[in-house]
């Protein structure tokens, strides 16, 4: 189709983009523009999981690292963990450390005298069943899915071990299972929660640092958790909707 | 109609039936009935054993050791954080025993000095100094210390 030149008018022009214009904002009237929402509100009405960490009372014995691996067949050597904890060293020149020896559960022993430490804490680090996980998005297969509960779980009977989601979580919470070959994370111990039981590694933690429960629930522990402590999640400029919520987190952890 | 049209028209038909038929029969049970996904995965990973028992199949038989760790500082420690995975013993208490940690390194995972652990939640201990040498144990009744 080729236009005429010489008896293309402006009128015809006008007409033309007036028609352009007017169906474009038809249509966008017709599906509105979606607000965007720092945290995505859930679908459902049921339970939407969220998880809190009290770092002022982790001691860092790594108990709930040692559950999770008891429970969920993780491999024991390094390097495979749905859970673990780090240790920040801040000294007094401002040089940041973190170790992590074995994911703690080998013992963290301090690496610097105390006259040399600015500050130091543990932080434990889990899956932070995000609301708008960007694992779950990049799933080719529809493998890796959030529940109606706000769990981010891998079918690992359909997973293809591609490896993307992998790569895609910015808090390095999935690993590649050696043996099954296929994509293995935190479940929140769904198949302990589905029969009224805690999750291992809330269990297992001596000093009740970890809490979980439901965000929904006004009387919940975590809700009363998150309300009463300044809490903050772990890159929230990702802006992932992350419900891992930590009390008096430092700014230097990422 | 033109000839050419008419055999788009059909190619695009049978390039449609195919895609169907095959979509029909590629996907999985189940799928799509709760969101994007398989939803009797939900079941499968739901189905999986627990590990960990409750406490109270503990208590049901070792009481008067639960009674001891409740009254001590040790209450808000679960059995099996110290003792193992419970699943088996609970089944067959004769044939599988659990663990019984000794040794200064299981203490010192909580009880060892580190700067990191906060003082006015757990007690701690210089590992290389305390006691040299000697069992915890031989000392401090781990269920009340």
């Amino acid at each position: 189709m080729t236009i005429d030149k010489n008896n293309y008018s402006r009128r015809d022009f006008f007409k033309k983009s007036g028609a352009i214009a007017g169906s474009v904002l038809f249509a966008s009237i017709l599906s509105p523009f979606k607000p965007v929402y720092a945290i995505e509100e859930p679908k459902g009405k049921g339970k939407w999981y969220g998880i809190g960490i009290d770092i002022d009372k982790c001691i860092g014995c790594a108990s709930c690292a040692r559950a999770c691996k008891n429970e969920n067949d993780v491999p024991l050597e390094p390097f495979f963990f749905r859970n673990w904890i780090e240790q920040y060293t801040i000294t007094n020149d401002g040089e940041i450390k973190v170790s992590s020896p074995n994911g703690g559960i080998d013992g963290f022993k301090q690496i610097l005298p105390e006259k040399d430490i600015y500050k130091t804490f543990f932080v434990p680090k889990m899956c932070n069943h995000c609301a708008k996980s960007p694992c779950t998005q990049v799933c080719p297969v529809g493998a890796s899915f959030e529940t109606e509960e706000g769990l981010a779980l891998v079918d690992q009977s359909y997973c293809i071990g591609c490896g993307y989601c992998v790569q895609a979580c910015p808090y390095g919470c999935r690993y590649m299972h050696p043996e099954k070959h296929v994509v293995d994370k935190c479940t929140l111990c769904y198949h302990r929660l589905q029969k009224g039981l805690d999750p291992a590694c809330m269990m297992a933690c001596p000093t009740g640092a970890r809490i979980y429960g439901d965000l929904h629930d006004k009387n919940s522990s975590i809700v009363k958790f998150v309300k009463e402590n300044n809490c903050v999640v772990l890159k929230p400029q990702l802006n992932t909707g992350a419900k891992l919520y930590y009390n008096s987190l430092s700014q230097e952890v990422h | 109609m033109p000839i050419q049209v008419k055999r788009l028209l059909i190619a695009f038909a049978l390039f449609f039936i195919v895609f169907f038929i095959l979509v029909y029969f590629l996907f999985p049970e189940s799928w799509g009935d709760i969101g994007p996904y398989r939803s009797l995965a939900l079941k499968e990973i739901a189905d999986k054993e627990p590990k960990y028992v409750d406490t109270e199949s503990c208590t049901m038989c070792h009481d008067s050791i639960a009674n001891l760790k409740n009254d001590g500082e040790h209450k808000s420690i679960n059995c099996q954080t110290c003792h193992g995975v419970g699943y088996k013993h609970v089944n067959e208490p004769e044939t599988n025993k659990m663990d019984i940690p000794k040794g200064r390194d299981f203490c010192a995972r909580c009880h060892a000095l580190n700067a990191a652990r906060p003082k006015n939640i757990i007690k701690q201990v210089d590992v290389n100094e305390h006691n040299k040498g000697e069992e915890c144990v031989s000392c401090h009744n781990p269920h009340k210390p």
